[in-house]
């Protein structure tokens, strides 16, 4: 299969956005090309499944490369294992919900589906990607749209959440390009280049290692909210329109945990291992500490702002922990927690397109007027708080069990107090719930207020698969990542040997 | 694959049917689809207990495990993998039984008791969702299964103690539960961790067989390595009986059980008194033979755990006024009875009696406390009032359940020959032979208990008169609520009789339980006593009571106000997790890290306006700037060149 589709058509599809006429064309295009790529994504899962039996661990798939810069060899270089599949079968799923929840956008119809195509084309060129050059080209083609559409379609202090998310997410690509080019100038061959495979296979100097890691680790880590760079979480997406919190959160903060995971961990285990336990303890107080700051939020969208600060630290635990068990755990919750905030925004815009409000205390007896996403919030909060049935409660386990492995006294603890977070999540949660959804209803005007319609059930009903299917067959993902993380630890494995 | 998956599976489909389209098509259709869904799961169960206790269960003069399903979910490692599965031994089949029986009873009545609820539908859903869930507790052959199930009970629980979410004590009622459950549950998660760790295996089969074996290394390893001078399995065991002492209301850990009773009724006889409260017993027996053979000290954790709560349950269920909440800690109570039984027995032969009298306990305690439970549910549907003074000489009006009241009341004073007795009475002797102590507590609150429910029984049917202006237009409930009375009834008096100790026991070795007579006489004099007292207080209106409790001053009020540990809960969780973390750490990160970010940004602002002021665009400044510099320069170079 030709992997240069998944990037062709969100950009066809946006061109032809750009020269349709009437808001409907746009938005049945725009409808037409997530769903035809949900399709094509399918397709791959299956193609991927038929070719990769036989053939080694988490060996690359449908690789290709042409020269880009052939001077400075940089090569359009594509490629993918398992956890990319999975990464690619997540955007796919978020875009179409995030395109269905946005049918009835106003402004700038035409500009705004534009955007969100571009922007879920930068998202799959960089799970493709085995090109660094071409990973940091895509990483910003997924940055930029982003601050257009909070900027434009935002609300609240949008235009100082654009900037501080946009510069912050800036500040982090800045950091990856150093690393980047740390690992490019230090390479031994000649004909090395940004080449992810080539670099892989040769074993890069400790004392480099040990400079440019933290570069790409904390550049990346921006994306994925590492402590204690992920203020720009809570006000980008508040500020965000539903779909792009939905992308931002769904599909934006994975592009950091799967850059954390295949380039910085992947390339330089050793510095990997080195720093792991100032990654687990960043994690471990991420997780607790978002858990807590969530408790005291009485907006519904900062609420699932820190939320997934919490949530995003069990992917840096997972892969800080470098336990096979671990990083299947950060993978899964990568997957896991793009689809469970994704259905949390969608169902959080939908109560705010009809009550106007997004404060806990304002809200109140909404499941006796619109049962269907109550529901939906509901259940997304479940997911959140881990019940076993949904995809959290996997991916959660995955990495408590992957991370238990670690004997060593720190590590432990911090493991404990990252399942001490089930407990506080568990607590927001029902609160939140408790106060919007429960009790009577506070406001008159809420008692007229409709159900959700066709679109809006069809995206929940979307996201509510994906999360489903992972709940209650786990066992599809994990042996879709298996190998990609077996590729991964094999590097790893070569330091403990050595010990 | 085995048609024992169908145990499970039927009400599951019912859940989701209900839980999808019940409202809008199935509408009473829902009740009729959930209840016989139960009904053939309970078919199931009953053929399988036959045929595993008297057909092919035993090898060799004994009974063993079997795993008609098991199929591997989700691996970890090559080692640690979750199975989903069913396992058939005594207990589990044992609780097959218990589970799908009151389930169904449950089911039965809630067609007459929940009939007009606007959302009839939805509430058989979530039953059958609570009945699929236990049901896969009871079965799990792996205690990571447990977890999974354990958690899905917990939450079918907070779906139904809120069922009426427009009135807000039963919202904070499940939320309570479902957070001091949680909490519970995240010690039992450090125990499977910890316990999965050392044994290299998440199946009970394995666990067992490792830990029991005092040559195997996994045994070694769990108990050499240590934290604060504990060992690694004693760690592991005591934070899985927390967990089970969430579920189970254990002391500290009971709070949430009495603010449960906001669930509709038949809910709490199925859920709260029956069968997921005694999930946590029925998690230590699942492990007993590494409690007993392994670590003693965890067990007896257990034991003064159980009869702690045992005691002061009892104590504080003799002063609450609400019917349903006097069951609650009587359930509690009863609860401590199972698990001190637990925690005095040991492993095999007739040292294992307090586990078998523990598992027999449990199984006729379901029968009798649902049966209190749905004809409280009666009562309190007929008056419309939880409270005991709205109610009072209902003997006439609700004869049935008069009487069916009565058989439960005698069946959980141990009086003779009702189910409580024989049950009781093992536990008893096993706490006698195994710490005199434990066994003088139980004793007493054994007499406590027998007080406290007859002080229910004669306040509902007989003190005062009935009160005419709460009397309800219906009589004593549609057939179908009275039916499952009246079965439960024949079971309270009945399930004594059956020789439990052939069946189950802690190794699988049938075990021939004889009634001391002599005994016997202490225990059943002491209850008796209870009830005489509570004739003398209760069975007329007078103010006898009311003295009594005022001599007794502030210790009454004390009691009544639940020894107040809802108010130290409220302190540590409001003023210490709230005021001291949670709102320091919002504070800190709004104020502190994100303040930190808008520094950096206001200072690069501030710094690009200074130096913006440079390139002002004007020539003559331009040209005096660049006079000055060369004129710094030359002087540096003069210096330099040491002309100067």
């Amino acid at each position: 299969m030709n992997l240069n589709l998944l990037i062709i058509l969100p950009l066809l599809t946006s061109l032809a956005i750009l020269f349709a006429g009437s808001k409907n064309t746009v938005r049945m295009i725009a409808l037409a090309g997530a769903a035809i790529q949900l399709v094509i994504c399918g397709i791959l899962l299956i193609q991927f499944n038929k070719y990769s039996v036989g053939l080694q661990n988490g060996q690359m798939i449908f690789e290709s490369s042409s020269p880009w810069f052939s001077s400075l060899n940089i090569n359009y270089h594509i490629g993918v294992d398992g956890i990319s599949i999975a990464m690619i079968l997540l955007t796919a799923v978020v875009v179409l919900a995030g395109i269905l929840v946005s049918w009835n956008v106003e402004k700038m119809t035409k500009e705004f589906f534009m955007l969100l195509t571009l922007l879920s084309a930068g998202a799959y060129g960089f799970f493709i990607s085995l090109d660094l050059f071409c990973m940091f080209f895509f990483l910003e083609v997924a940055v930029v749209p982003k601050y257009l559409l909070i900027g434009i379609w935002g609300s609240g202090k949008k235009e100082y959440s654009a900037n501080k998310l946009a510069l912050m997410l800036m500040g982090g690509s800045a950091l990856v390009l150093v690393g980047m080019l740390g690992l490019y100038y230090n390479s031994i061959s000649e004909t090395t280049g940004f080449n992810l495979m080539a670099l892989r296979s040769q074993v890069i100097p400790l004392e480099t290692q040990l400079i440019f890691f933290p570069f790409l680790f904390i550049g990346f880590g921006v994306f994925t909210a590492i402590f204690p760079f992920h203020t720009w979480v809570p006000d980008g997406h508040s500020s965000a329109p539903t779909a792009a919190s939905m992308f931002l959160a769904g599909i934006s903060m994975k592009l950091g945990g799967y850059g954390c995971l295949r380039v910085a961990a992947y390339l330089m285990p050793e510095a990997a291992h080195y720093y792991s336990a100032y990654i687990v303890g960043l994690a471990a107080i991420a997780i607790l500490y978002g858990a807590f700051a969530t408790m005291m939020q009485t907006d519904l969208k900062y609420m699932n702002a820190y939320s997934s600060v919490s949530h995003c630290g069990f992917v840096l635990l997972g892969i800080g922990m470098l336990t096979p068990t671990a990083i299947n755990g950060a993978v899964l919750q990568m997957v896991s927690h793009g689809l469970m905030t994704a259905l949390f925004f969608a169902a959080i815009g939908m109560i705010y397109e009809r009550t106007h409000t997004r404060t806990v205390s304002e809200l109140g007896g909404l499941l006796k007027v619109m049962p269907f996403i109550s529901t939906v919030f509901f259940i997304a909060g479940l997911c959140s708080l881990g019940l076993p049935g949904f995809s959290g409660f996997v991916a959660e386990m995955t990495v408590f069990v992957g991370s238990w492995e670690r004997v060593e006294m720190f590590y432990r603890v911090s493991t404990i107090l990252a399942c001490m977070s089930i407990v506080v999540t568990a607590v927001y949660i029902l609160r939140a719930s408790g106060m919007s959804l429960m009790g009577v209803i506070k406001n008159k005007k809420f008692e007229s207020l409709t159900d959700a319609t066709w679109n809006e059930k069809a995206a929940a009903t979307l996201l509510i698969a994906g999360i489903l299917i992972i709940g209650l067959s786990p066992f599809l993902l994990n042996d879709l990542i298996t190998p990609g993380t077996k590729q991964i630890m094999q590097n790893v494995n070569r330091i403990f040997t050595l010990n | 694959m085995s048609p024992l998956i169908l145990i499970l599976l039927l009400p599951f489909l019912s859940f989701v049917i209900s839980g999808l389209w019940g409202r809008k098509y199935l509408k009473n259709l829902a009740g009729i689809l959930s209840t016989t869904t139960v009904l053939a799961s309970f078919v199931i169960s009953v053929t399988t207990a036959y045929r595993y206790f008297f057909v092919d269960g035993k090898v060799a003069g004994k009974f063993v495990a079997q795993y008609p399903v098991d199929f591997k979910w989700l691996e970890f490692t090559p080692d640690l993998s979750i199975h989903l599965g069913i396992l058939i031994d005594p207990i589990s089949v044992m609780m097959l039984l218990v589970v799908t029986f009151i389930s169904l009873m449950v089911h039965i009545y809630s067609l007459g008791y929940m009939k007009g609820e606007e959302r009839y539908a939805t509430y058989y859903s979530f039953l059958s969702l609570f009945t699929f869930s236990m049901l896969g507790l009871v079965v799990a052959t792996n205690i990571f299964q447990t977890y999974i199930f354990w958690e899905l009970v917990g939450v079918s629980s907070f779906l139904l103690i809120g069922f009426y979410y427009s009135k807000p004590s039963a919202v904070a009622a499940s939320k309570k539960a479902f957070i001091v459950t949680r909490f519970a549950d995240l010690g039992f998660l450090a125990g499977i961790l910890i316990l999965s760790y050392y044994s290299g295996s998440l199946e009970f089969k394995d666990i067992i067989a490792r830990y029991t074996d005092s040559s195997s290394p996994h045994l070694q390893a769990a108990i050499s390595s240590s934290f604060l001078g504990v060992s690694a399995l004693s760690w592991g065991l005591v934070l899985v009986f927390i967990g089970g002492a969430g579920k189970s209301a254990m002391f500290p850990l009971h709070v949430w059980l009495p603010d449960a009773m906001e669930g509709p009724t038949p809910v709490s006889a199925l859920i709260h008194a029956a069968t997921m409260v005694v999930a946590g017993v029925y998690l230590v027996a699942r492990l007993f033979p590494v409690y007993a053979i392994s670590c003693p000290a965890a067990l007896h954790v257990v034991a003064v755990v159980g009869v702690f709560s045992s005691a002061f349950a009892a104590l504080i269920a003799c002063t609450q006024t609400d019917i349903k909440r006097v069951l609650a800690y009587s359930t509690m109570s009863q609860i401590g009875f199972m698990m001190f039984a637990l925690g005095v027995s040991g492993y095999g032969g007739e040292a294992g009696l307090g586990y078998m009298a523990s598992m027999f306990h449990l199984f006729t305690h379901a029968i009798f406390k649902a049966l209190l439970f749905l004809c409280a549910g009666t009562v309190i549907h007929f008056v419309h009032s939880n409270e005991i003074k709205d109610m009072g000489g209902l003997k006439k009006s609700l004869p049935i359940t008069h009487i069916a009241f009565l058989l439960a009341c005698l069946a959980i004073s141990g009086i003779p020959p009702f189910s409580g007795f024989f049950s009781k009475e093992e536990i008893l002797t096993a706490a006698y032979h195994h710490d005199k102590l434990i066994f003088w507590v139980a004793v007493v609150t054994a007499g406590l208990t027998s007080f406290y429910m007859f002080r229910l029984f004669f306040s509902i049917f007989y003190r005062g008169e009935e009160n005419t202006h709460a009397q309800s237009h219906h009589g004593e409930g549609t057939s179908s609520m009275l039916a499952p009375q009246i079965i439960l009834a024949f079971g309270s008096v009945l399930a004594g009789l059956i020789p439990f100790g052939k069946f189950v026991t802690s190794d699988g070795v049938g075990l021939e339980a004889h009634t001391d007579w002599n005994f016997s006489l202490l225990p059943i004099a002491l209850s008796s006593t209870g009830i005489l007292f509570a004739i003398y207080f209760f069975m007329k209106d007078n103010d006898k009571a009311e003295v009594l409790a005022s001599k007794f001053g502030s210790v009454y009020i004390s009691l009544k106000r639940k020894l107040y540990i809802d108010e130290i809960y409220e302190f540590v969780t409001k003023r210490i997790i709230f005021n001291l973390i949670a709102q320091p750490a919002a504070w800190f990160d709004k104020n502190i890290v994100d303040g930190f970010i808008n520094t950096i940004g206001k200072a690069t602002q501030v710094f690009s306006l200074t130096t913006s002021v440079w390139q002002s665009g004007k020539v003559q400044a331009y040209s005096a700037w660049l006079l000055a510099g060369t004129l710094v320069v030359l002087i540096m170079c003069l210096y330099y060149l040491q002309l100067l």
